[in-house]
């Protein structure tokens, strides 16, 4: 499109907000005085509002770590905008967010051909089916020529049709576009199976009128690493939003809390020192403050106080670590050492 | 010569006998509608059975059975077989967000004050009884939307140079008009006003394309052209204010007439870019039922002007207007209004310079009024049709203009016969207004539906429940407006019932 109209349509249509554009996105976010983040419309657990409106769950516990990070502990300068499904990639892409963290997942095409880099996976999930007990399945093998619901515009819808096409049976999809509607297609008897993340069946259950009548099925047919996404092109960017990630993941390896992070500044474990800023220049080198840790700790705890505030045993979801915890407990999280 | 009448013969006729039981009262009305016959009976009953039986669940489930107090999911659990009915608990718990979204909590009483003022400027207006509607209508359509604008927003806005220019541009040209109005203005004067203006917007067009460097004046930063247009504007307002004043006796109020339009774009310009004290309040905070009524009003109070302007367009006589008018109508009734806010979430960004982001609100405020406006236009126009030709000769026989013809005589007769679809309109279009879900605004609907993903909340009967109460405020506004077009209706008598 000629340059000249482009700013032409460009003036008429500086509505409300004009943001200049340039390559630095942590100055752009500086500049603004607050991190546009991208979030789900809602998923128990991940991203939803409390009754006072404030918005919580792990990814946007990302969010305000990210936040904290630049704004010296400042986690509430963040601007929430809830994208759906379809919705999130262009939102990255035309620059109308600064990150996105909103269970994406992370695949190849859309790392490398999209104009996005995936900074790491904060939560490892896995598709699986949700069916009716009175069906008497026990295995997603005997599903075929079932009804399945599934949300379109996501990875699986994809992985749906891999399952059933590798397995050579036969099903009948019910695509819908909102994960709500998909549910309550389920409930409503429009299909035999629900399909979804597992995190996702798991808060799915709890709505159903009898949860009991319902069985999870054991496979889980597809890898769902779900992680933040940044824009190509801001090296600087990039690596502070995966040193964020990679620090909870340290903080939480080195026993480093919420609580006990003033007294661990005086610890003398080098790796702790190296975490918090008190020896080295870490945070300087990504342009943020050396106590940069410090203040995203102190705003959201470790990755493992994340976990356990917004999805683990304790909230109504009950998801058990299982492949989300550290390597050392057997988990999947392993985070470069900061040195 | 009289007549003779014998006594036994009756003078008067005879009282009629009360109907027979059978065919009098309620029973014999119950018998006749309803058990005239076997079939009937039985259909009766089985109906009758069914209504006991729903009205007794919808009563149970959501009153006997409700949870009404509690302040997480737990409360809202089935115990021990007994099953939990409509969980309003939920809705209480929630009920700011659905109404206010995230609009901060101390700054809700402006949302508060915004509807007050708009109760309190509609409320006279709509009854008819009420004096002074001159002033009312001038307060309902001219300050409420900028007091509604600053109180809700909280100004502040970064305007760009250009803007302004634009803005007084625009008032020029309608002074121009004013100015024209008046039959005793110098038309040497009102030709350099109209060529002042014109050239202003031609500067303002190459000041878009050409770069150039900006500096800061008040508060807007100007290009030195955008500068130039503003000036160029400015100077046609002063000329056509000085050709009215030159020409008239009445100076003061034909000044005021004429510097009006200015006036409002100034207090406009003011309140926006000005610092109130007021926090500023982005739209992405707004939601819920304030997001469904600054959608919908907007909606109506743009569509109904526009839709007639867009109605007299298609039956006007000027080939250039109508044909127009018809691809505006045709365009905006056949594209779906989902797929017009598809189109505002995708492709306008693309259409923009990085970096430079659309409103997400004004995106869906003009698609809707856009959209609805060809609706109403169509309304109009069957208005129009149903007007006889002789009251448009009539008009014309008596010497009045297109203009002065369409707002006398014509349009108090379209407008009155086709209320109903006026409303009909209305109605459809506050509750499209759920569609702005589409891209990413939380109205009503949206605020309610994301309230069941707050894992607090999480209970089989949660989004039953919200969507219940949903669509009971929807319906309160709909059943509202109504019953306010069937009195208008009453009133105006249109139905040719005599």
């Amino acid at each position: 499109m000629n340059s000249s109209i482009k700013a032409l349509l460009g003036t008429a249509a500086v509505a409300l907000v004009a943001v200049p554009a340039s390559a630095a996105t942590l100055d752009d976010v500086r500049d603004a005085g607050q991190l546009r983040c991208g979030v789900n419309t809602g998923l128990p657990g991940f991203a939803s509002q409390n009754d006072q409106g404030e918005w919580q769950g792990l990814d946007v516990d990302y969010c305000k770590a990210i936040a904290a990070a630049i704004f010296e502990g400042d986690d509430s300068k963040v601007e929430y905008t809830p994208l759906s499904a379809v919705q999130r990639l262009p939102a990255l892409q035309n620059s109308e967010i600064d990150v996105l963290a909103r269970n994406t997942t992370w695949t190849m095409t859309r790392d490398t051909t999209l104009g996005l880099n995936f900074v790491g996976v904060n939560y490892y999930d896995g598709q699986g089916f949700m069916v009716r007990e009175d069906l008497n399945v026990t295995s997603a093998l005997q599903l075929s020529g079932a009804t399945v619901c599934v949300q379109s515009g996501t990875t699986t819808e994809l992985n749906l049709t891999d399952y059933f096409r590798a397995n050579n049976m036969e099903y009948n999809p019910v695509v819908i576009e909102s994960q709500s509607d998909v549910n309550a297609a389920y409930e409503q008897g429009r299909c035999d199976v629900l399909t979804t993340d597992a995190s996702g069946l798991y808060a799915t259950r709890l709505e159903l009128a009898n949860p009991d009548e319902h069985v999870i099925l054991p496979e889980v047919i597809s890898k769902e690493p779900l992680g933040p996404v940044v824009r190509q092109g801001d090296e600087q960017w990039f690596s502070i939003v995966k040193w964020v990630h990679f620090g909870l993941l340290n903080a939480e390896e080195l026993g480093v809390t919420q609580d006990n992070v003033e007294e661990m500044m005086d610890s003398d474990n080098p790796s702790i020192r190296r975490l918090l800023g008190v020896d080295g220049t870490f945070g300087e080198d990504i342009g943020l403050e050396n106590d940069w840790m410090v203040n995203v700790i102190e705003a959201v705890g470790n990755y493992g106080e994340i976990f356990e505030r917004n999805v683990g045993p304790d909230t109504p979801l009950n998801i058990q670590r299982g492949m989300n915890a550290l390597w050392t407990n057997g988990g999947l999280h392993y985070a470069p050492p900061i040195r | 010569m009289e007549e003779h009448v014998s006594a036994y013969v009756a003078r008067e006729q005879k009282k009629p006998l009360p109907p027979p039981p059978t065919e009098a009262g309620a029973l014999a009305v119950l018998r006749k509608n309803l058990f005239a016959t076997p079939l009937d009976s039985i259909v009766t009953i089985l109906l009758g059975l069914f209504s006991v039986w729903a009205a007794w669940r919808i009563f149970d489930w959501s009153v006997l059975s409700a949870v009404f107090t509690g302040s997480s999911r737990e409360a809202c659990l089935a115990g021990d077989g007994a099953p939990v009915g409509a969980c309003w608990a939920f809705v209480r718990a929630k009920f700011g967000l659905f109404t206010y979204g995230l609009y901060p909590v101390d700054e809700r009483w402006r949302v508060d004050l915004t509807m007050l003022l708009l109760v309190a400027f509609t409320l006279p207006f709509a009854i008819p009884r009420v004096p002074f509607k001159g002033l009312n209508l001038f307060l309902l359509v001219g300050a409420f939307p900028l007091i509604a604008l600053v109180l809700l927003t909280g100004g502040q806005f970064r305007i760009g140079g250009g803007w302004v220019a634009f803005m007084f541009i625009l008032a020029a040209f309608v002074s121009t008009m004013l100015a024209a109005g008046n039959l005793n203005a110098p038309p040497g004067w009102l030709r350099v006003a109209t060529w002042l203006a014109a050239i202003a917007v031609l500067v303002l067009i190459v000041s878009n394309i050409l770069p150039s460097g900006q500096f800061r004046l008040l508060v807007f930063s100007f290009t030195t052209l955008s500068l130039v247009a503003f000036l160029l504007a400015v100077a046609s307002i002063a000329v056509s204010a000085f050709a009215s004043v030159s020409s008239s006796g009445k100076h003061a109020s034909v000044l005021m007439h004429v510097l009006l339009p200015p006036l409002y774009v100034a207090a406009l310009l003011v309140l926006l870019a000005g610092d109130l004290g007021l926090q500023p309040v982005p739209t992405s905070r707004w939601g819920g039922l304030l997001v469904t009524l600054v959608v919908a009003l907007t909606g109506i109070a743009a569509s109904l002007p526009l839709g007639i302007l867009l109605a007299l367009g298609r039956r006007s006589h000027l080939p250039a207007i109508r044909l127009l008018s018809v691809v505006f109508i045709e365009f905006w009734r056949g594209v779906p209004l989902i797929t017009v806010l598809f189109m505002s979430a995708f492709m306008i960004p693309l259409l923009l310079p990085s970096g430079v982001s659309f409103n997400q609100l004004l995106r869906a405020l003009l698609g809707v009024a856009l959209f609805s406006a060809a609706y109403m236009a169509e309304v109009v126009r069957g208005g129009l049709q149903a007007v006889p030709k002789g009251q448009y000769e009539g008009a014309q026989a008596l010497g009045l203009g297109y203009w002065q013809m369409m707002r006398l005589v014509v349009m108090p007769q379209a407008i009155k016969l086709v209320i109903p679809g006026i409303v009909n309109t209305f109605i459809g279009l506050f509750k499209d207004t759920s569609l702005v879900y589409i891209i990413g605004l939380a109205d009503l609907l949206g605020a309610v539906r994301r309230g069941f993903s707050d894992p607090n909340w999480i209970t089989p009967t949660t989004p039953a429940s919200g969507l219940v109460f949903a669509g009971f405020v929807f319906w309160l506004f709909c059943f509202g407006m109504s019953r306010y077009s069937i009195f208008m209706e009453r009133r105006l008598e249109t139905g040719h019932k005599n």
